[in-house]
């Protein structure tokens, strides 16, 4: 792969994670820059906020960028299988128990299989990651995840060489997400993504949020993130992991093709029909502040889509 | 023509202006301190997103306070309290005050004319329109403000029945504000849907009331 700006040596190693100093944080009693880049501040709401803790490492991050408070980053969210409200999925979500949980991963692999979560998880390295999370609507966030790489995942299933694509699929269950038994959605929500961005080292397979087990409202106990692109491709719950050699149909794209498109990466040039995307409104933050290509991670993913007009494939 | 039951208030009771005149207020002074509370100093009275909370806030009063308008007559047919007429200005221009606020707060906080350096009046523009559901909410805005404008006594007095026809609009702009809401949302459009339905009982009630007349001598 081109230089995709992520070399082993920045990955972030789980003892040096561990041992690394706690920070503070908004106060601005440390300077991000005296901890070296692994840590930024957490833009809080309040002293009661303010967290000592360690985030994992940052990628794709702007000079100006402080992580998103936890109450926010677990209490507004788009998750229509616990409700339409950013709200809804903290409040109905509560009951939903992610455990016992298994993923099957099938298709166009070698050596497909249905695991246990825990055993899914085990051969991966687990890794901190804060990522810019830029949502389809307009609005940002910064969030510290933790999780495994998706290619680590699917270099083990070993796709065959029809394999193009990669389908997700979250779990199906209306009698535990009270969401699915309105027909808001095609249910149960797909994504998609084409192997080499499956494949790209930022993708991630998440499990955690700072530095805890993902919240229910936030996916649990295992969603997409892919940071480049608009937070609706980051598919939660997931119980199906699919290769394919078609493109796999989306639920957004299905539910509004001109709204959202397959690729769905972040492009300030491209508005969406009912509003712009050259800014965005972060979470926690007043001022709107301007978009970046691919979500600030052009560097490391533009040359996946060099040739291909952005404006169609959008 | 329709009884009239009273309900043993045949005349307005006491305090009630002051109490409606309130009553319209409160949403507005909770909302308004609640959001730039949120906004600037750190509040989160309105959850993560203050501005959006607080721009659809204030647009849904808006639709409630038009609806309360236009339901006045049916109200007073069904009642016979015939002293609520005299309220329907006062709820229509706070439903005028709420889309203000609805507008200030969109252009200032959430588009950010004159706040970002990233955003300028031409965004504003391309907004109004290339996005329908912007252009028909802004309609619905620029419909009401000749209404704000005469619904003085004199300009009732001067206008006579041109002001009739004029405030004909009444009707159209709570549809136009319900459009607005149903295509500004995504997928959620439960609760739209449950505006459009109220909006369309008020308007099937005047509807009835005016052939009613019609065919009373």
């Amino acid at each position: 792969m081109p230089n995709n700006g992520l070399t082993s040596s920045e990955i972030t190693p789980e003892g040096v994670y561990h041992d690394r100093r706690q920070f503070l944080t908004a106060a601005g009693l440390i300077g991000a820059g005296l901890l070296g880049g692994a840590s930024l501040p957490v833009s809080s709401r309040s002293a009661g906020a303010q967290q000592q803790r360690s985030l994992g490492t940052p990628y794709g991050l702007q000079p100006t960028d402080s992580a998103t408070p936890e109450e926010d980053v677990t209490s507004y969210n788009n998750f229509y299988e616990f409700g339409t409200g950013k709200d809804d999925p903290a409040l109905n979500a509560q009951e939903f128990r992610a455990r016992p949980w298994t993923v099957k991963v099938d298709g166009l692999v070698a050596k497909p299989g249905q695991y246990q979560l825990e055993d899914f998880l085990k051969p991966s390295k687990v890794e901190d990651r804060i990522y810019r999370m830029r949502c389809v609507e307009a609005w940002s966030m910064v969030i510290p995840w933790r999780g495994i790489m998706l290619a680590e995942v699917l270099r083990r299933a070993q796709p065959t060489s029809a394999a193009k694509y990669v389908e997700f699929t979250t779990l199906l269950d209306p009698a535990r997400m009270p969401g699915q038994r309105y027909p808001v959605l095609q249910w149960p929500y797909n994504e998609g993504l084409r192997l080499d961005e499956a494949m790209h080292p930022l993708t991630l397979l998440v499990t955690g949020v700072y530095g805890k087990d993902l919240p229910n409202q936030n996916g649990a106990p295992l969603r997409l993130v892919v940071p480049w692109k608009y937070g609706f491709k980051g598919i939660k719950s997931i119980v199906r992991i699919r290769l394919t050699s078609a493109m796999p149909a989306t639920s957004w794209n299905i539910a509004a093709s001109d709204e959202y498109g397959f690729y769905a990466n972040v492009n300030p040039q491209v508005d969406h029909p009912r509003w712009s995307q050259a800014t965005e409104r972060r979470i926690g933050q007043f001022r709107r502040i301007p978009t970046l290509p691919f979500n600030g991670y052009a560097e490391q993913v533009a040359s996946l889509y060099s040739g291909m007009d952005l404006r169609r494939n959008y | 023509m329709l009884t009239r039951p009273y309900f043993g208030i045949a005349k307005q009771p006491r305090g009630f202006a002051a109490l409606l005149f309130v009553a319209a207020l409160l949403p507005a002074l909770v909302i308004v301190p609640a959001m730039l509370s949120d906004l600037f100093l750190g509040s989160s009275w309105l959850g993560s997103d203050a501005t959006k909370a607080g721009e659809h806030l204030l647009g849904k009063w808006t639709l409630r306070l038009l609806f309360a308008t236009l339901a006045i007559t049916p109200l007073r047919t069904l009642t016979g309290w015939n002293w609520l007429a005299k309220h329907r200005r006062t709820l229509g221009l706070f439903a005028f005050s709420y889309v203000c606020l609805h507008l200030l707060t969109w252009t200032f906080l959430d588009v950010q004319v004159l706040v970002s350096e990233y955003v300028g009046w031409a965004d504003v523009w391309k907004d109004l329109t290339k996005r329908p559901f912007i252009t028909i909410g802004m309609l619905g805005f620029v419909l009401l403000v000749p209404l704000a404008l005469t619904s003085t006594r004199a300009s009732i007095a001067r206008m006579g029945k041109r002001w009739r026809a004029l405030h004909r609009l009444t009707y159209v702009v709570p549809i136009l504000g319900v459009i607005h809401y149903l295509m500004a949302v995504k997928k959620d459009i439960e609760e739209p849907l449950l505006y459009g339905a109220i909006l369309a009982t008020i308007l099937v009630c005047r509807g009835l009331i005016a052939r009613q007349r019609a065919v009373a001598p």
